[in-house]
């Protein structure tokens, strides 16, 4: 298990492949490999977005975090999980979020990589403050649902 | 030892700063001590709250030495 909050960019593509590289042990083993990746857009609630900030709240984020992961590693069988998660200064198309988790099979994948993203959205101490393009600073008051069609 | 009272992002802006020290003789509840601190500013809604790093309802108590927080729904993801 890796979690890590990153002050930079970072690919996420590449993450999932070095963070793969380094347990050979598991070859062969996995058949499922969720991965879940979460952007910046530059629009949210009929604005333009320009920017944004991400808070947290150093110790607590990572401890609520480590949980989330924890619980879904008893729910489901999991062989590893990677979550890496933005803070600070953000702009359009970067990633905000990695969720990746290895499994024997495809259900066990989903389904845990699906519950650390939500628990992730509504557990997890971080606050957006975007800068709209008109220059605006407003807080995100609270997450989409995020099924919106 | 005093209790280290933290703010986070809107309620940070609300308040006017990131941190307080409340020095209290007996367990208060999370509520009082918000009361204790803010006379003349209502309890924001939402408001979440942890203790030493671990959420809690406002009812719950804090006592010397504990860290608390105070912080709006939180939007990570």
């Amino acid at each position: 298990m890796l979690i890590e909050l990153r002050a930079e960019a970072f690919d996420p593509w590449r993450e999932v492949q070095a963070y793969q590289a380094n347990f050979q042990d598991l070859a062969g083993k996995f058949g499922a490999t969720a991965v879940f990746v979460g952007s910046m857009r530059d629009f949210n609630q009929g604005d333009g977005v320009s920017a944004m900030s991400l808070e947290y709240y150093p110790g607590m984020t990572e401890k609520q975090l480590q949980r989330i992961v924890e619980c879904a590693q008893s729910r489901w069988q999991l062989l590893n999980s990677l979550v890496l998660h933005r803070i600070g200064d953000v702009k359009p198309q970067d990633t905000l979020v990695l969720v990746a988790v290895w499994s024997a099979h495809r259900g066990d994948a989903f389904d845990a990589n699906r519950y650390i993203m939500e628990e992730l959205k509504s557990q997890a101490p971080f606050w957006k403050r975007e800068t709209l393009s008109d220059g605006r600073q407003r807080w995100v008051e609270k997450n989409s649902d995020g099924y919106a069609h | 030892m005093p209790i280290r009272v933290r703010y986070f992002a809107s309620l940070k802006d609300k308040v006017g700063r990131s941190e307080d020290e409340l020095i209290y003789a007996t367990p208060l509840s999370v509520r009082d001590a918000w009361r204790q601190l803010h006379p003349n500013l209502p309890l924001p809604e939402p408001l979440l709250a942890a203790v030493n790093m671990e959420y809690v309802d406002l009812d719950a108590l804090v006592q010397d030495g504990d860290e608390l927080g105070f912080f709006p729904p939180v939007t990570g993801g």
